[in-house]
């Protein structure tokens, strides 16, 4: 990881190098992030390529909710040679989840970025072929997020019945 | 050690006499009255064609071979010998549904799942019959959310085992379970009991050879028919 001076170093080139990208820096329990702006995400990760972090290990998606803005998405790089890891995050609101994809130059992001399209309902803008990928064509609605329901089965145990419990309403 | 050559039945009245008593083993001794009563009742049974059939059913169950998660490997064992299906003639796991007439729904069902399983379920002939194994198939257990879907909302399901998952033994017993109802309630199939009598698939001509004229089709439109739930069954799943 880079420690709090080196993020502080590394976030201060980025800002000369990339007006407007970063938002704050965090580093938490040994664990350096960078909040960027969502429209950035590609000067920015191109930024921390030239750094070193040539390997994209994950994109994942978040749900803040109530809070908002509401969708985080998350990318996990890697440094290979230095044995360093850094988290660039990103917030998108719900009515607007709008994130530039990363998948033109970082093609193991393609299935992620679906992924979190078909969960959280973030949509990548310039994904070559985004579709859902868990979930069947014509489902409705994104399963991961925090007010979608659990769904499934109502399961009412005779001891539950008796006392007119009701779960799924 | 000496070698005794006997001499073979070679003259007419030794094959005669062999053949006569040949036949009197085979047509019994020539009896009368009560003693040809006692002797039917003693070795006759008679039966009904639909008994026999169920019988045969029963006791000759193919599998299809189809896992789909941790039950598959409790499903597996019930071959093996301690529970040994052989016993009752389900052993034969076939490869590929035309040939099994047992389905044995061992794990979950995701929802993009659920319509091939649906598919490999109609592609059985008929008669058949499901066995929905564990939790998740018959109640979606631990994964009761938006991914899973039970057995019994997408396809006839005649047994439920319950377990997460099921030993092999309670699989066998649901095995039992199920080869006493064909064998004593053959009318509780599926069809009567989802009331879809009359909505078995028929196969049209040019699905064989699809080079064949295709003016077999304007029959009364049962030929047209080859689902058997109608499409908005399965919407729920």
């Amino acid at each position: 990881m880079p420690d709090a001076t080196g993020l502080e170093l590394l976030a201060a080139d980025l800002r000369e190098q990339v007006p407007d990208a970063v938002l704050d820096t965090e580093h938490f329990r040994g664990k350096a992030a960078l909040h960027v702006a969502p429209a950035s995400i590609g000067a920015v990760l191109e930024f921390l390529r030239g750094r070193g972090f040539t390997f994209l290990a994950s994109v994942h998606g978040l749900d803040y909710y109530p809070e908002e803005p509401r969708f985080g998405v998350q990318y996990e790089l890697l440094d290979m040679s230095a044995l360093d890891r850094i988290t660039v995050k990103l917030r998108v609101p719900l009515d607007d989840p709008h994130v530039p994809s990363v998948t033109p130059d970082w093609p193991t992001a393609d299935h992620q970025e679906r992924e979190i399209y078909d969960m959280f309902g973030v949509i990548f803008d310039g994904h070559p072929d985004l579709r859902r990928i868990l979930m069947p064509d014509d489902y409705e609605g994104h399963p991961q997020r925090r007010d979608f329901p659990v769904g499934g089965e109502p399961v009412l145990f005779t001891y539950n019945e008796a006392q007119g419990t009701q779960y799924t309403d | 050690m000496e070698i005794v050559r006997r001499e073979k039945a070679g003259s007419p009245e030794s094959l005669r006499i062999r053949r006569q008593r040949a036949q009197e083993l085979l047509r019994g001794p020539e009896l009368e009255g009560a003693a040809l009563e006692k002797y039917v009742t003693e070795r006759v049974m008679t039966t009904t064609l639909d008994r026999a059939l169920n019988w045969a059913r029963a006791n000759s169950m193919f599998p299809a071979t189809f896992g789909l998660a941790c039950c598959a490997i409790e499903m597996m064992a019930i071959v093996a010998s301690r529970v040994d299906s052989a016993r009752i003639g389900s052993e034969a796991f076939r490869a590929t549904p035309r040939q099994a007439d047992l389905m044995i729904i061992s794990g979950r069902v995701s929802i993009k799942m659920a319509p091939i399983v649906r598919r490999v379920y109609d592609q059985m002939l008929e008669p058949k019959w499901a066995i929905a194994m564990g939790a998740c198939s018959s109640s979606m257990g631990v994964f009761n959310n938006y991914a899973i879907v039970p057995a019994d909302k997408f396809m006839p399901v005649d047994v439920h085992v319950p377990g997460c998952p099921p030993r092999p033994e309670a699989l066998m017993h649901g095995i039992f379970k199920l080869r006493k109802k064909i064998m004593e309630d053959p009318d509780e199939g599926w069809r009567r009991r989802y009331e879809a009598i009359g909505t078995e698939e028929i196969v049209r001509r040019d699905d064989i050879d699809p080079l064949a004229d295709s003016e077999v089709g304007t029959g009364d439109g049962r030929d047209q028919a080859v689902n058997v739930f109608k499409p908005g069954d399965t919407a729920g799943a």
